[in-house]
């Protein structure tokens, strides 16, 4: 199956294929990732855009192998650089995180520790992996700092997090995880801790950065105003499931999964005058101990039919666009006469 | 961006709540020092109207909000609900008053007591106040549940916790308006949750209005959820209010610098957009313990001049229904 990320012909980096991971709980098995494949290219950003418990956070954890062992069913391959990965064990999986691959998380002050100088930290990782002294790695880590925008580095390495406002922490934390020039990027959420105008600010140093060291991203987020115009990717994730992947330019302008659709139609948007009546998705996502046996969006979908509920439609590829994939028995355009007279009511 | 200023208040009398040099300072320390938390605010609220407050964290927005609702009290200015003012108010009478003012809170989950059926939740305000039977009272907190799309049946006797984010919201929207109140104070009611169900709460907002004839303050540092709800949006900064205009006006022209950067910060889901076509703003939000003399915005303001730090701007008005507090507004970029 042709995935996005090889479509431009880029040397790919990192191959994700049938990528399960499951949660054994109390209540039952936790179906949080479900099959999810995908292929991202040197220097290629992928956004992975779904709501809470879609299973967006998991999939990065779990590529990054940061999941315990303990009460996860993991399958699928994860081949990063050649190698396969997913089966790595945490002292080797070590090796990688910094250089190979790195994550920042959505909130900048959790993910620093408290009681350690920003200098220390950002350090640990270059004297762990390249085994340079101290000084010399101070030296780096001020260029760091200043490369991410920090004024005056020097003394900002001798303070500690709290000193901070959240949006120079966030800059430290892509510091250190840019320190030792990873190729691929996770950013989780990276932004929604911060306001519009860090999270602007933040968005384009991570870009920058990311254009000057040719590395590859993930960028996950719930936001679809957040991946388009800064990634060449979407997917689309589900009740745990890819439910369409395009190109961005694509999947913007035509859209063939009703959830995307519905998604998209749900955020209010600035070009719509005021008192505009927004188009609700109804209902919740589905629960993932028992998910829908068919579609997993059909409970909520207004074009769900028969087929919908009791057949789970493969991810197939549009015709005669085999970068354009999507999971949906009725996809959009089809529908689309359908759609309005569907919308028409509740419209006005 | 100053704010101080009544240029935008409507004529006296009118305005169902009205809000005059709002102050709210918090202490810090042992030297004296004092949180500027709203510096001299004032604006008011027409019945029926929707009223929105932007701006970002630590701008005094849901510092406003409490303000009006006298918890805690401001530290000095005045706050008229209905002709009466309220800062003047102790104990019983104010108290009287309350159930007129409701509020909404951004976390609906913590909002709600974790131990209590959702119909005794519901219920509570109406027992407090000892209005009807206890059949009545069920009546209506039945009716009230249905309003919200919560079935009374089915969920009545559940507990917070076997509900989502986005019910769990409607129960405190069903709480908030079973007293029949005036006003509801919305601080950041949408903001803890995911999209789809945004638009249903915001849908759901709109409808309850309507239905139980309210006026909202909406508070969010969303704009483009303030520009969907609002009749009236105020932008704030650091205590102050920088522009006040109806939405579309503001959106389509904003004149306050600040203004401007907000709206170019809001990522847009349209790829054709290119996120880096216009400038961020730069710097960090000043200390609100020291907040810059004259304009406190012209620290980050891409027009400041000297008069801005020697002068606090007024606000004055620029265009039918439109009011900035800015020296040196942004020209219209298309002449009508």
């Amino acid at each position: 199956m042709t995935s996005p990320g090889s479509a431009d012909g880029s040397k790919p980096l990192l191959e994700i294929r049938d990528l399960v991971t499951h949660f054994r709980t109390d209540r039952g098995i936790v179906q949080a990732v479900n099959g999810v494949s995908f292929t991202l290219g040197e220097g290629r950003t992928l956004g992975v855009v779904g709501e809470s418990g879609s299973g967006k956070s998991v999939l990065s954890r779990s590529i990054m192998n940061l999941l315990p062992k303990r009460g996860v069913i993991r399958q699928g391959e994860v081949i990063f650089d050649g190698r396969e990965t997913s089966k790595l064990d945490a002292k080797d999986s070590r090796k990688l995180y910094g250089v190979g691959m790195a994550m920042i998380f959505q909130d900048p002050m959790t993910s620093l520790n408290p009681v350690v100088k920003i200098g220390r930290q950002l350090t640990e990782g270059l004297q762990l992996h390249f085994g340079v002294d101290r000084k010399f790695a101070m030296e780096t880590a001020e260029e760091l700092l200043r490369s991410v925008g920090i004024p005056e580095p020097a003394k900002r390495l001798n303070q500690y997090p709290f000193e901070m406002s959240g949006g120079m922490r966030q800059r430290i934390v892509i510091a250190i995880a840019l320190a030792c020039g990873p190729k691929l990027l996770f950013a989780d959420e990276p932004t929604t801790a911060l306001d519009v105008t860090v999270q602007k600010t933040i968005l384009n140093l991570l870009a920058q950065q990311q254009r000057e060291r040719q590395m590859a991203m993930v960028l996950v987020t719930h936001d679809l105003g957040v991946v388009a115009g800064r990634t060449d990717e979407i997917m689309v994730m589900y009740a745990g499931q890819a439910v369409e992947m395009a190109p961005t330019d694509k999947l913007f302008t035509d859209m063939k999964h009703p959830y995307t659709e519905a998604l998209f139609r749900s955020i209010p948007k600035l070009a719509d005058p005021s008192h505009t009546r927004l188009e609700s998705i109804p209902g919740r996502p589905p629960n993932l101990i028992s998910p829908p046996v068919g579609c997993r969006f059909a409970p909520r979908c207004i074009y769900a039919d028969a087929k919908c509920h009791a057949e789970l439609p493969p991810l197939t590829p549009v015709p005669g666009e085999p970068d354009h994939l999507f999971r949906c028995w009725h996809p959009v355009s089809i529908n689309t006469h359908k759609l309005v007279s569907a919308a028409a009511p509740e419209g006005n | 961006m100053a704010g101080t200023g009544k240029a935008h208040l409507r004529p006296q009398g009118t305005a169902l709540l009205t809000i005059e040099d709002l102050v709210v300072e918090f202490p810090v320390g042992r030297k004296g020092l004092k949180v500027n938390a709203v510096s001299g605010i004032s604006l008011d609220v027409m019945e029926g109207e929707t009223v929105g407050l932007v701006g970002e964290s630590g701008c005094g927005k849901s510092t406003t909000g409490k303000a009006i609702m006298q918890i805690p009290r401001p530290t000095s200015g005045s706050v008229v609900l209905e002709g009466t003012e309220l800062t003047k108010l102790h104990g019983e009478e104010l108290r009287k008053l309350r159930p007129r003012m409701q509020m909404i809170f951004q976390d609906p989950i913590s909002s709600l007591n974790p131990r209590r059926k959702v119909l005794d939740i519901v219920a509570e305000p109406l027992g407090i106040w000892k209005i009807g039977t206890k059949e009545e009272r069920e009546v209506r907190v039945r009716k009230v549940l249905d309003t919200v799309g919560i079935d009374a049946d089915q969920a009545g006797t559940r507990k917070p916790h076997e509900f989502s984010g986005g019910q769990c919201q409607r129960i405190c929207i069903a709480r908030s308006v079973v007293m029949d109140p005036k006003v509801i104070i919305c601080d950041e009611p949408v903001s803890a949750l995911d999209v789809s169900v945004q638009a249903q709460i915001l849908n759901l907002l709109e409808e309850m209005k309507k239905e139980y004839g309210l006026t909202l303050i909406f508070i969010a540092h969303d704009l483009a959820v303030v520009k969907n709800v609002s009749d009236r949006v105020v932008v704030m900064y650091l205590g102050k209010i920088c522009e006040v205009a109806a939405p579309d006006d503001l959106y389509a022209e904003p004149r306050h610098h600040y203004t401007k950067a907000l709206i170019d910060s809001i990522p847009e889901p349209d790829p054709t957009i290119r996120p880096d076509s216009t400038d961020a703003l730069e710097g960090d939000l000043p200390s609100p313990v020291f907040p810059p003399s004259g304009c406190r915005f012209r620290t980050r303001c891409p027009a400041a001049q000297e008069k801005c730090a020697a002068e606090e701007p007024q606000l004055a008005e620029v265009g039918p229904n439109h009011y900035v507090a800015c020296h040196f507004p942004r020209e219209l970029v298309a002449a009508h």
